[in-house]
């Protein structure tokens, strides 16, 4: 039980002292599925936990769609020791701890500045498009744009931090969700497979990963599928979030697959590798165990 | 509420100038655990079944069953509800005519006529200070389900009984707060977006709605009569979902789900935070009469697939997910887990001459 949280990581490749192939290396897509019954969030937030716990050099550019950054700030805050986190990423907040400044004067400022402070850190980057809106006229120019615009914000935050002096430091791009993607797009599935493909060039370009979530059930038809077998052939960790054959439980959340494909370079091939755990989240982590090993 | 909490770290919030504001109970909203403010459903049962409430901020999808109005008793509890609060409503209909249905609200019934003792007037105001203050350490406690003894005597102000025989009395719907849109007749979306907006902007400015709860109610979004595209029906339900996360309201959308393509309807689901759907009874099913005790007064089932969960990522497991509808003393709604009727035959009476526990557990192991 104790060991548990270290099943994700080394199906993900995140033990400590392993620096290639994980999911958090350079050019290294993970595609999270889940469905309506299940939802593969906390993966998303479990990998934004690692990768600015990661050697303390990490840098996440999150693309928040669904949520606002209250939501993800007080979810990460539950995770554990991540109160010591946060203080890095607002010192003020270690200021506030040992009771240098009165509280009152701390959430006068804290109100307008969140973002600010995040941004003068320069450790969490949030896209808030939660009411991304692609202007209605000419459809199909606007949608485009607007991809291209959020890309070209994408691009020019991960060279600034790249021609920053920050010892390589990985930058992961995480978009939560991909399907509202789709939806702002109204649909045009062209223009979010050039986006992806761009983030994707991205990626093996410079020190970056790509972390996507997005829900298998939705794309019902052999055409629909399109994207998300895309997906799929892109990525390197597949991970599936899917309730029980059984239905739901209460210790038992759902049950968690991860593939991770096979590479092969330098003469080096390794097969596909595929993992099969059952989990259950809690406010401060994430229980995984093996299928049966839990009584 | 919702406002505050985006820019507002929980766990740290005594700062009396902004935690004094919201620890004043608002006229139907009730705050829970971890800064969640709730406003009832106007089904008491089905607040406690969510764990207080519908979460403000928070989008409530009801699939509807497309052979039976049952959705309609959901909607009108709601709307009711925030008419008895005084809440401003914003109401959506394919109907030509959509203020017609607000005269087909029920009736809040009396809190005296109850059978369920109540706290007695005088002492409300000691006993709220009480909850206050409880309220105040249920932080140090950790999360906890809402429905804890201590909110029943709340409950009397949050959510009302209500009568479906009778409808509403006409003064209370004369009030200014309530608007009324028709969808039948609009080519796209854009118009009732732009509604949803300036109403629920109304509430973050207006002073004379300032400090009240919002409630945003659209009936079959997707009905065939509208005609709207998929993909812009789906883009409006993610912009209203998005509006509603940075106010202090509450969206109820129902919809047809089985005439909108599979795929849609799925991404509907996802967009939704809290997930219900009702289903009609047969009348003549007799194998399921013969199953469940009290089928002849279900009227019919409901079913929770998801409950909001803003600022966690826990899931919330029930106990129950399916629910029968059924109305107490014939007007008022009440939610019954489904309860299996027992089987006539052998099983019973094994079990009956059982006896003690060993012989039991040997008659089940054989039984099985």
């Amino acid at each position: 039980m104790n060991t548990s949280p270290h099943l994700l990581d080394e199906a993900l490749g995140l033990m400590p002292g392993i620096s290639n192939g994980g999911a958090l290396s350079q050019g290294c897509i993970v595609l999270i599925e889940d469905s309506v019954e299940t939802s593969g969030a906390f993966i998303l937030h479990y990998i934004v936990k690692r990768a600015l716990s990661l050697d303390s050099s990490g840098i996440v550019l999150f693309l928040a769609l669904a949520h606002p950054f209250s939501h993800y700030e007080r979810i990460l805050r539950k995770l554990a020791n991540n109160l010591s986190r946060l203080c890095e990423l607002f010192p003020k907040m270690a200021e506030l701890r040992q009771g240098a400044r009165p509280v009152t004067e701390y959430f006068a400022e804290w109100k307008g500045c969140n973002l600010s402070v995040h941004r003068e850190q320069k450790r969490f980057h949030l896209f808030d498009i939660l009411q991304l809106e692609f202007p209605c006229e000419s459809k199909k120019d606007s949608v485009e744009q607007g991809l291209v615009e959020l890309y070209s914000k994408i691009q020019s935050a991960v060279e600034v931090i790249s021609s920053r002096d920050h010892s390589r430091a990985h930058i992961s791009i995480l978009i939560d969700d991909l399907s509202i993607l789709e939806i702002a797009a109204h649909g045009s599935m062209d223009h979010v497979l050039n986006f992806l493909h761009y983030c994707v060039t991205l990626t093996s370009e410079q020190n970056c990963s790509l972390v996507i979530l997005n829900h298998e059930d939705i794309y019902p038809d052999i055409e629909g599928r399109r994207l998300l077998s895309h997906l799929v052939y892109l990525a390197d960790f597949i991970i599936k979030a899917e309730p029980l054959a059984t239905g739901i439980a209460a210790d038992v959340h759902g049950q968690l697959t991860v593939l991770k494909k096979g590479t092969s370079n330098n003469g080096h091939y390794s097969a596909d590798k595929a993992s099969n755990f059952h989990f259950q989240v809690k406010e401060h982590g994430v229980d995984l165990f093996f299928p049966g090993s839990r009584c | 509420m919702a406002a505050t909490r985006a820019t507002r770290p929980s766990s740290f919030s005594r700062n009396p100038s902004t935690s004094a504001a919201p620890s004043i109970p608002l006229p139907g909203v009730k705050l829970g655990p971890g800064n969640a403010a709730f406003v009832s459903s106007g089904i008491p049962d089905l607040d406690r079944i969510l764990g207080g409430g519908f979460l403000l901020g928070s989008l409530v999808m009801v699939m509807e069953d497309a052979e039976a109005p049952h959705h309609l008793l959901l909607l009108r509890n709601f709307m009711a509800q925030g008419v008895v609060h005084r809440q401003p409503l914003l109401f959506a209909s394919p109907s030509e005519e959509p203020r017609a249905f607000l005269g087909t609200l029920p009736t809040p019934i009396a809190a005296s006529k109850e059978e369920r003792p109540r706290v007695p007037g005088p002492n409300q105001e000691g006993k709220e200070q009480g909850l206050r203050i409880a309220w105040q350490y249920k932080k140090y406690f950790g999360e906890q389900p809402a429905s804890q003894p201590q909110y029943k005597d709340v409950k009397q102000e949050f959510s009302n009984t209500f009568d479906l025989r009778k409808s509403i009395e006409r003064h209370m719907l004369s009030s200014q707060n309530i608007d009324c849109v028709s969808i039948e007749k609009i080519s796209d979306l854009a118009p009732l977006r732009e509604r949803c907006s300036s109403f629920l902007s109304k509430l973050n400015g207006d002073n004379s709605s300032i400090g009240l709860a919002g409630r945003i109610a659209i009936q079959s979004l997707c009905a065939p009569q509208c005609g709207f595209s998929d993909w812009d029906m789906v883009s409006f339900v993610r912009s209203l979902r998005a509006m509603l996360r940075s106010s202090r309201a509450v969206g109820i959308i129902t919809f047809p789900s089985s005439i909108l393509p599979h795929s849609f309807s799925k991404r509907w689901q996802h967009l939704a935070d809290t997930l219900l759907s009702v289903k009609a009874i047969p009348d003549d099913d007799k194998d399921l009469a013969k199953l469940l005790t009290g089928y002849q007064d279900m009227v019919g089932l409901l079913h929770v697939h998801k409950v909001a969960q803003i600022s966690s990522q826990v899931p919330v497991i029930l106990e129950a997910n399916t629910f029968s509808l059924k109305l107490h003393r014939r007007r008022s709604l009440i939610l019954e887990k489904l309860n299996q009727a027992p089987v006539e035959g052998s099983s019973g009476t094994s079990y009956g001459t059982a006896g003690p526990c060993t012989a039991s557990f040997k008659g089940s192991s054989i039984d099985f």
